[in-house]
């Protein structure tokens, strides 16, 4: 058997904190061939990325620590390698890409002088690596590359700057390029464009490509083989279509389940009833950029309306338009028979109580001094009229248990809870106002497949049983599939489509709809190569 | 960058203008200047003309317009105790000043620089604790008291370095040593704590994996995102030099700005005390504005 590019053998990391040892990695193996996509997929905390930090030199030690195994690169064994020779393989043969590419690129330096550092610090005569870099900037798709090249990454876009990351990890045409979760902060028809190019690059070069994700729809689109992360340990391994179509092991089972726009659409139980509330022409100004260009939708009474968009395109802004977090320009939002957008701040204040927010990150949005009883608690202090003093830790209790926690979880703080586990906190927190209208800011948006799942099925029990409406901001379809009512697709400010879901998603109008449902990707390997990025 | 210059100089002279009239009228609410400036025993004729020669018969405001005209022209009126212009006698001890705040902070930055930059690559290291054992003792030692025992022990006990006064670079020692320690462990604790920050970021890991030396991440990726707080802290420490290091001055029998001020108040030299004020001023205006171009060009992202 011929020998592999890279090996992985037993490998186990720990990592020691807080007078605790987490083994984050135990027995993992995997192996990488030139020309081939290897997918590690996993959920966060499952030691996929610490398994290719590992492969890269880049555990901190303290207080990580590898406690077994080998790595070997073309039979040589990287982790009992001498610093100096360690640090030639690293850009040179093994090259990797990471997740943020605006925190990943140094922020004072032009990019033309990062990339050409990446082929300069192997040898590489500094005229050449400047020549090389312009180069390989124009081979990823940077126009006007000889001029850019002297511009520094905040004058790029998203997708830019993980081309950029790319042209740095090219230079001297590596044989594994470790791509860790490349296109999770993208935009869906970025992120298409980006795996294009990965693949086109791999052909090429005939690298090996070791791609780290959480997404299913990545690995059936990419790769050749995968393996599947869980806790530390692989639970399962084989062909990409063997995995994902057939998985032997319960929890690559459960994740396939829990992928989102799965099965057939629910039809909508909602009538031609009154709405509930209305917004009219909303308009906002950020300085010279126009965010908002007459916004108007309906939501009606237990009613689900997803707004779905890209970065930029006002979903947000509409968003805490209508709670007044930030006032519209002009426009009208009405409910209960009054225009929200002309209430004085203490009529406001008396409104504000129908319509709660649930945010994006909780880990954020909590206040991590307070503990979950004054959490949930605190807004009654406010609104004294809703619950009464004395019956307030029952009431605390009764939410917890609506949204599927424990009563002795009322008296820990967010940092002791899972993702997952704090966000159902931030809905409670909503649901303790008794809210008529819910708006959720891509809600799910930081969570685990397998946990945003749980928290959608959540929401949608608490519209069944409480009559709630939700105003629901996604930036991804198929998440929206399975939860809304209908659908208001918005880009650049403008809503460019909207209608019911089944319309939506079965027979979409506008070409943007369109572009965003093709660059979808499925968690099924024989949809591969038919999505289309926009651009392509 | 060339109307943002524009801009702070603007800025500068109107909060210029506000100290001026500050200095100029609390100097009067102290009282009347020919009672300060002349002796307690000068006899009433003397005040008289005194008065008229000075124009202190005339009303405050257009005392104050006469004021500033002088002052377009740098003429502060003559130092009462010196008979010379009070502008000469504060631009010859400035560059004294100028030196010696500009000698210590070069020392200050090169030293704290480096080795806050090596105490941050192995937190908790023993190289590390030494460096913030070392830190926190400069940064709370009283100047007063480090300028004492350093001519009782260097100058008086050892006779390495003269006690005081000026003439060799001998002379410079201990003023420079004694000034340098208070900045130098502010300065030293921001480098370590502005480091270890940027060390542990994104774009270090990404040179890591380019393969990059550790130097080179430390003194060429890090250091340069480090370098702001710290220069707005040295900027700091800079500006209490070049106030004049009153205590340290005076105790080394230095000529700068500070020991001139201190003898000129203690002499009622009004002129002078008002124009050190106005020449230290500015002096700490073009600092500042020095360390704004120096954010702009430490960090592409500020742009003015």
């Amino acid at each position: 058997m011929a020998e592999h590019v890279l090996e992985v053998r037993d490998l186990s990391v720990e990592f020691h904190t807080a007078g605790k040892v987490v083994e984050a990695v135990r027995n993992v193996s995997f192996h990488l061939d030139r020309g081939e996509t290897l997918a590690i997929l996993g959920e966060s905390g499952s030691g996929k990325s610490v398994s290719a930090s590992a492969v890269m030199d880049l555990i901190d030690c303290p207080p990580g620590r590898i406690t077994s195994g080998a790595i070997t690169y073309r039979g040589e064994d990287l982790l009992h390698m001498p610093a100096g020779k360690r640090r030639e393989i690293n850009g040179r043969k093994i090259a990797m890409i990471f997740q943020d590419p605006l925190a990943h690129l140094n922020p004072v330096y032009p990019v033309g002088w990062q990339i050409a550092e990446a082929m300069r610090v192997h040898g590489m005569p500094a005229g050449d690596a400047r020549r090389r870099a312009i180069a390989l900037m124009e081979r990823v798709g940077i126009r006007d590359a000889e001029q850019r090249a002297k511009a520094y990454p905040h004058q790029f876009s998203g997708g830019q700057r993980q081309r950029l990351m790319i042209a740095m990890a090219l230079g001297y045409d590596p044989d594994v390029l470790i791509a860790d979760e490349p296109t999770t902060a993208l935009d869906v028809t970025v992120q298409l464009q980006i795996l294009r190019l990965l693949q086109e690059l791999r052909d090429e070069t005939g690298m090996g490509l070791l791609l780290i994700t959480h997404d299913l729809g990545v690995v059936a689109e990419m790769a050749d083989r995968a393996i599947v992360m869980n806790a530390g340990e692989v639970v399962e391994t084989g062909a990409v279509r063997d995995v994902l179509k057939h998985p032997s092991h319960a929890y690559t089972q459960k994740l396939i389940a829990a992928v989102p726009g799965q099965g057939s659409i629910r039809h909508s139980a909602i009538g031609v009833a009154e709405p509930i509330l209305s917004v009219r022409n909303l308009n906002k100004h950020f300085g010279a950029y126009h965010a908002l260009r007459d916004v108007s939708f309906d939501l009606r009474a237990g009613e689900t309306v997803a707004i779905v968009g890209e970065s930029g395109s006002g979903k947000s802004t509409t968003a805490r338009a209508i709670v007044r977090l930030d006032d519209a320009d002009s426009g009208s939002v009405h409910y209960g028979g009054r225009d929200l957008c002309a209430l004085s701040d203490k009529e406001m204040f008396l409104l504000r109580r129908d319509i709660q927010m649930v945010f994006q990150d909780p880990t954020q949005s909590l206040n991590p001094r307070m503990s979950v009883f004054q959490i949930i608690s605190e807004a009654w202090r406010i609104h004294a009229d809703i619950v009464p003093r004395g019956q307030w830790r029952e009431r605390v209790l009764e939410l917890l248990d609506l949204v599927g926690l424990q009563p002795e979880h009322a008296d820990r703080y967010p940092h002791q809870f899972s993702g997952g586990q704090r966000q159902r906190i931030a809905i409670a927190r909503a649901l303790a106002m008794q809210p008529r209208i819910i708006i959720c800011d891509e809600a799910v948006s930081a969570l685990d497949v397998s946990v945003q799942s749980q928290v959608i099925r959540l929401l949608d029990s608490l519209r069944d049983r409480l009559g709630v409406a939700f105003i629901f901001i996604a930036h991804d379809l198929p998440v929206v599939r399975d939860f809304a009512d209908r659908v208001v697709v918005m880009k650049e400010g403008v809503i460019v489509e909207e209608g019911d879901v089944v319309q939506i998603f079965e027979a979409p109008v506008h070409a943007y709809t369109q572009a965003l449902l093709a660059a979808s990707l499925e968690a099924d390997p024989d949809q591969r190569g038919k999505h289309q990025s926009e651009s392509a | 960058m060339g109307r943002f210059v524009l801009k702070r100089s603007l800025f500068s002279l109107v909060s210029l203008f506000g100290l001026l009239v500050l200095v100029f009228f609390l100097s009067r609410l102290t009282g009347d200047p020919a009672a300060l400036y002349l002796p307690v025993d000068a006899p009433q004729s003397v005040r008289d003309a005194f008065r008229e020669a000075r124009g202190l018969n005339d009303p405050l405001i257009s005392q104050f317009g006469d004021f500033l005209f002088n002052l377009a022209q740098f003429d502060f009126g003559d130092s009462l105790r010196r008979q010379r212009p009070a502008f000469d006698v504060v631009m010859e001890a400035f560059p004294w000043t100028l030196g010696l705040a500009g000698l210590t902070m070069a020392l200050v930055l090169s030293g704290a620089v480096v080795l806050g930059a090596l105490a941050a690559i192995k937190v908790g290291g023993v190289f590390d604790r030494i460096s913030s054992v070392i830190s926190l003792a400069a940064a709370s030692a009283p100047d007063f008291w480090l300028a004492l025992m350093a001519i009782f022990i260097f100058a008086v006990g050892l006779g390495w370095v003269p006690t005081s006064g000026t003439g060799t670079p001998w002379h410079w020692i201990l003023p420079v040593a004694v000034l340098f320690v208070r900045p130098f462990g502010l300065v030293l604790q921001v480098v370590r704590s502005s480091m270890i920050t940027a060390l542990s970021s994104a774009y270090v890991k990404t040179a890591r994996a380019k393969g990059v030396k550790q130097r080179a991440i430390t003194f060429v990726h890090a250091l340069r995102n480090a370098m702001l707080p710290v220069i707005t802290v040295a900027g700091d420490q800079a500006a209490g030099l070049l106030n004049g290091a009153v205590v340290v001055e005076s105790v080394f029998g230095f000529p700068g700005v500070g020991k001139l001020m201190i003898d000129s108040i203690l002499q009622r030299d009004f002129t002078v005390v008002l124009a050190a004020i106005m020449v230290t001023s500015l002096a700490i205006f073009t600092m500042n504005l020095l360390i704004d171009l120096a954010y702009a060009l430490l960090d592409p992202r500020i742009r003015y």
